[in-house]
Formats: C-alpha cells, structure tokens, sequence
C-alpha cells in the first residue's frame, strides 16, 4: 500500500470494516454522547454495522454499549452512552454518562446534537468542553430541520466552537462518511481542536482551582480531569463529594479504564 | 480519614470564595449557547404543515379522553390482528413439528436403537418441549413484537407515559414509571434496568416492585392462546375475534390497575413520600422506517425472546420427562406431586399440572403453557403419546392444544384463573436476578418476587368462589 493511501480519506472509506462488537484490542476509545432521543443510538449503528435497538424515545439507552470499526489501518472502540441534559444532574443514567467521560478518558467525544433544537443542546456541547479538548459535534437529524424550514451555518459555528462541526442524518447515512473522517482526524491529532470555552473564571476562583488541584493530585495521583472535578468541589457537587469520601472514586477510574493496545 | 481531611480543606478554601460559583458557570454557559444559537441558526418561513399535524395529533393523543381511548383502542387492535393473524401459521408449524417431525423423529431414534430412555427423555421430552414453544409462541411474537417496534419508532411510547404521568402521579409514583412499566410491556427484566432513568432510589424501588404487573413477552403469547381456547367460545363467533382481544386488553389494563394501586400502597407504607417532579420531552412523531424495524424487531425481539424460550425449552422437556417417568411405588415424581397440590390448587381454580408448570417454567414464561402440555400429556394420558402418529393428533394447532388442555380437566374457569395467573405470579429468574442486581437488596428482591404470587393466588381464589357460587 503506498504511504498516502493511509492519509486518503476515499481509500480509508472503501476498507472501511465495520467490526461490531468484535472489538478485541483498539487504538482509540469515541464516547458518543448527547441529549436524549438524538439518534446516538442510530448512529452508533451506522458507524459499527451494529443492529442495536434504536427507539424514537427519551430514555432508551441506560447503559453504556460499545461496538467497534476499523478506518484504514486504525481501530476504534465506539462507547455509546445514556442521553443526558446536562453533566452536572444526578440520575444513575446520567451518572453512566459522565463518569465515562471524566474517568474513561475517552480519545474522541462525539456529541450528538438535535438539529431542530440545537440551542439547548448547546448548553451540554459547552459543559463537554469543559472537560475535554478532543472533541466534534454531530448534528443529527438534520433532515428534520431541513423539512421544518431550520438551516444552520456550520462552518460558522466549528469556528465559534473550535471544534468539528458535522451534520448527520444517521437514519439516511447521510455525513457518516465525513464524521469517520473526523473522528480519525481528530484522534490522530491530525486536527487540533481548540474549544472555545464558556466560562472564564476570576483570578481568586483559578487560584482556589489550582489549591484544590493539588490536594487532589496528592490523594489520587492518577485521577484524570482534575480541574472539573476541583470545580465541582467548589461549587459543593455532592455526588462527587460523596464520591471522594467513600473512596468510590478509586473504583469508578478503574471501571470505566479501557484497556487500549 | 485522609479523604475527609481533603473534604475539609476544600470546604476551608469555599468559605474563602463566598459566592455561588455553580449558578454563575451556569449562567454563564446557558448564555453562551443562546447567543451561538442566534448566530448560527436561522428558521425560513412560518410552520410547515407538518409540524401543524404534529401539534394536533399531540392534542388528540394525550387529551384525557380521547388519549386513553386511543390507547386501548390501539392495544386491541394489535391484538386482534396478532389473534387473527397467528392462526394459520400456528397450525401449520404445529403440523410440521409436533405431528410428522417428532413420529418421525422418534421411530428414526428407535430404528437406529436408540435405547427408550434417551428416545423419551430427548424426543418426547427435549424436543416436543421445543417444538410446542415454536409453534404456540413463534406466531403470535412475530406479529405482535413489529407491530410494537413500529409505534414505539412513531413516536407513541413517549405520549402513553404523558397520559399515564398524572395517574402514577396521584399514587405517589415517579412519572417516568410510566416509561419502565411501557418497557416492561417488552421484558420485564429490561423494564427493570430501565428504572435507572428514575432519580429518586424511594420511586425508583416502587417501580421495580411493580414492573412485573406489565405483561412481558413471555406472556403475551399465553394470553392470546388461552383467550382464544377458552373466552372465544363463550361468545357469538362473529365477535368472537373482537372478544378475545378485549379480554387480553382488560388482563393488560387490570395488569396496570394493579401497578398503580400497589404503588399507592407502597407509597403509603413502606416507601412513603410525595412524587418528584420530571419533564418527559415529547420526541416528534416520525415515519417509521418499516423494513428496518421489521428487521430489527426480529432480530432483536422475535428471534432472541424465542431462542431463549427455546434454550429453556429444550432442559424442561428433559426434567418434564424425568419427573413423569421416574417412579416411587408405581407412581412418577411428577404424579405424586401433582396429586399432591391438586386439592389445594382447586380452590385457586387451577390443577396440579398448572402449579407444577408454573414451577418448572420460572426460568422463562414463554414456556408456561408448552410445559402444561407436556405434563398433561405424560402423567394424565400417556397413551397420547403412542398415538401421536394417529388419530387424536389429526386436528389443527389451537384444537390440538384445547383437546389437551380438556383431557386435562380444563374448564373456562381454568383458562380464565391460568390468564389471571399468568399475569400475576413471580417474575422469572431473569427478572429476579436483574432485580437483586439492581437493588442489591434480599428484601427488596424478596417483596417483587411474593407480592405479585400473593395477589395472584388471592385474585384467582376470590374469581373462583364467586364463579362456583353462581354457576351453582
């Protein structure tokens, strides 16, 4: 195979191989996730070939499944997670969703968006930013809003995010080819991400962030995105707190640890 | 402690702070994402006739009237047609498998010389036990599961628990109960994983006691079958097709009473609290994609829900055969039990056979009625078996199973208490497993798995007693 295929967006498309759940060891981990009833399931199925049940309700995935697939020569683990509003809510499904993304340190986050409801489903692309830099939004169901009259700028919007901003109809298949593209891209750290994030703190909260950090650091040394969790323990997040008093902490990183190869 | 030490010095640089960082992060997010929005979005032109039609099916489907007529009315649609629908291809599996395959099967094994213990406890035990679950259960789940895919895929699902909310409402029960119990309409076991959508531990403990009151897929099926054996005929036959659906619409909706007044109960008692409030998002409605779900709802209800009835099947046919052919004194297991419970479960409207059935088929419901069968057959008459290549075996699927069940001794009364029963009796071990797993309590796993036996036994007594006071 001559080097540049490896690079060709057309070659990797064409040995595209959907694995399904025969995923035994991979490259990089993609979290899906996004606000209920967003089709993260429909495309979850597109990208691996997988049949998994897809139901046009809140609240059909309380667990996370996970699926695989090989873009040129790279293998990707595809982890689908439980809608959730908001990172910063309590319900268990919810829980699933975030302590994923904090503590499976997922290589790529995909966020899947409502087209035809994109503002609310802003507020969680902004909460994901928060804790991670790797990451695209998928808007889904964009022939929903095409038909409801609904037209978004999405060059615009990749550059006031600093992320990849794709559009999907997953049921159609449609702009899953351009997503597999990115999320490579985006792994491979071919594309840097640079989100733009929501919030700039005062100095005397960053100062009190890095204290916190640190005390963190000397308890759990391997603790990832300490950051958000220092500022959840500020703002007084009492899953959290309860979390690192009871030590679950320990056992939550080792949960949702992926082995990679 | 260092892990509280921690605590406590985090909460020393909090004081520190004095302002309520959480609400301004969240402000400040939320008008990020308007503004954004603003920017990148634009809407073109005014209400597209669809989203009109959207707006008004939505009135007409959860209006308080009209909602819940519309919901029944669906329910017993899809069941009349699973009723009407499954009846020919019962027959003709039920031909195929149970009267040339397993004569044929059998007179192979003996030809070959097979000794007569394997030949039974395999093929008269193994195999009919699966064949029967094939033919009975097969039909009825490859019309029913699709159909229910396609509304589920519509949009529906969501719409039933908005109707459903204000009742789970005024018995102290969480909303989205409404959601785990429409769920539980599929399987039981996932209905209770799906209670993790519920926040609060006291309403979420309520709707996995209650789940078991939704009929799951296992049961269906043996409603539909025994509403057609024995409400049918109690009826003129030009509405006997519109009957029978009824009747298992009303085992379903009495099913759901109960899930409200147990709640009530427990809400008042044991798990007392008031409702905590939920927004529930009603998803557009969407044109189903029909042949993927047809796909899917085979692959993923059908064939799976039938593999694993098939996978119980196959061992209980083996342990049926043992019990009724291993004797004490001349008398098999099975008899000597059966024999046994009969007088007692008389007064519940039912026989020995039932409760033994009931018994060997917690694994899996699905095999309930083929587990009767098999038992009714192999201790009550077992010269059925010798003519299985004979005379009694001639007739279609439904009249083979009913002449069966009426040389077991069945009534209307029986099929009606079995129907109650199956409605109301243990979960199946899945169930109870994926129960205690989720509540990692003995109590609690305890309590769903008695309280719906102790209704059920105190349902099927109560119909009984008055059933025989007036038909005296």
């Amino acid at each position: 195979m001559n080097a540049n295929c490896e690079n060709c967006p057309v070659h990797n498309l064409n040995t595209l191989q959907r694995m399904g759940i025969e995923m035994k060891d991979f490259d990089f981990v993609v979290a899906l996730m996004g606000n209920p009833n967003t089709g993260k399931s429909t495309v979850f199925n597109a990208l691996t070939g997988l049949k998994q049940h897809t139901g046009n309700w809140p609240g059909k995935t309380v667990t996370r499944s996970e699926g695989g697939y090989i873009y040129g020569t790279r293998k990707f683990k595809i982890v689908d997670l439980p809608g959730t509003y908001s990172l910063l809510s309590m319900s268990a499904d919810e829980e699933v969703a975030r302590n994923f993304l904090l503590f499976g340190k997922p290589d790529v986050t995909v966020i899947v968006a409502d087209a035809t409801r994109l503002e609310r489903n802003l507020n969680l692309v902004f909460q994901v930013l928060e804790i991670t830099e790797r990451a695209i939004l998928c808007i889904n169901l964009i022939d929903e809003a095409e038909r409801h009259g609904i037209q978004i700028d999405e060059r615009r919007l990749a550059k006031k995010l600093g992320i990849p901003v794709i559009k999907t109809a997953a049921r159609e298949k449609r702009g899953t080819d351009e997503l597999l593209y990115f999320i490579d891209e985006v792994a491979t750290g071919s594309y840097k991400c640079n989100p733009n994030r929501a919030t700039a703190y005062p100095p005397e909260i960053e100062k009190a962030l890095i204290k916190v950090e640190k005390l963190l650091l000397g308890e759990f040394p391997y603790l990832p995105n300490t950051r958000w969790i220092a500022l959840r323990l500020l703002e007084g997040d009492q899953s959290i707190i309860e979390a690192i008093e009871s030590n679950d902490i320990q056992e939550l990183i080792q949960q949702n640890e992926m082995q990679s190869a | 402690m260092p892990n509280k030490n921690l605590i406590e010095e985090v909460n020393k640089i909090r004081l520190t702070l004095g302002q309520n960082i959480y609400d301004e992060v969240t402000a400040s997010i939320y008008k990020k994402a308007g503004e954004v929005a603003k920017e990148v979005v634009t809407h073109k032109g005014e209400d597209s006739g669809k989203q009109k039609l959207d707006y008004w099916l939505d009135k007409l489907v959860t209006n308080k009237f009209s909602g819940f007529l519309i919901m029944f009315l669906l329910l017993a649609a899809v069941l009349w047609i699973t009723v009407i629908g499954a009846n020919y291809p019962s027959d003709l599996l039920s031909n195929l498998l149970v009267d040339r395959l397993h004569p044929f099967l059998k007179n192979a094994a003996l030809q070959i010389g097979a000794p007569s213990w394997l030949v039974g406890s395999l093929i008269d035990g193994g195999y009919l036990a699966m064949a029967w679950v094939v033919s009975v259960m097969l039909p009825p789940m490859a019309i029913f599961f699709p159909m229910f895919t396609l509304l589920e895929d519509f949009g529906y699902l969501p719409r039933v628990a908005f109707n459903m909310d204000a009742l789970f409402k005024r018995v102290g029960a969480h909303g989205k109960q409404a959601l785990t119990m429409t769920m539980g309409f599929g399987c039981n076991a996932a209905g209770v994983v799906a209670t993790k959508i519920i926040d609060s531990p006291r309403e979420r403990l309520i709707a996995i006691i209650t789940n078991n009151f939704s009929l799951c897929n296992g049961r269906w099926p043996t409603q539909i079958l025994l509403s057609t054996l024995f409400i049918a005929p109690l009826v003129p036959s030009y509405v006997a097709g519109a009957i029978t659906a009824a009747a298992v619409v009303f085992v379903a909706i009495l099913g759901i009473a109960f899930s409200l007044i147990v709640s009530w109960g427990l809400s008042n008692s044991a798990l007392k609290g008031q409702a905590s409030a939920f927004s529930l998002e009603l998803p557009p409605y969407r044109p189903p994609k029909i042949l993927q779900t047809l796909y899917t709802s085979l692959i993923d209800r059908t064939l799976i829900v039938l593999w694993r009835a098939v996978i119980f099947a196959f061992p209980a046919g083996i342990l049926i055969w043992i019990v009724s052919n291993v004797t004490i004194e001349g008398e098999s297991l099975a008899a000597i039990f059966i024999h046994w419970i009969n007088p007692t479960a008389l007064f519940f409207g039912m026989n020995g056979v039932i409760i033994l059935a009931f018994i060997i088929a917690i694994p899996a419901n699905e095999i309930v009625i083929p587990t009767i069968l098999m038992l009714t057959i192999l201790v009550a008459s077992p010269q059925y078996l010798g003519a299985s290549a004979g005379t009694l075996l001639e007739v279609n699927s439904v009249n083979t199973t009913l002449n069966i069940l009426k040389l077991g001794g069945w009534t209307a009364l029986t099929g009606i208490n079995v129907m109650l029963f199956s409605l109301f009796h243990n979960p199946c071990s899945t169930t109870i497993y994926t129960i205690y797993k989720e509540t990692k309590s003995f109590k609690w796993t305890s309590v769903a798995t008695l309280l719906p036996l102790i209704i059920g036994l105190l349902v099927t007594f109560i119909v009984t007693q008055f059933w025989l006071l007036f038909s005296v």
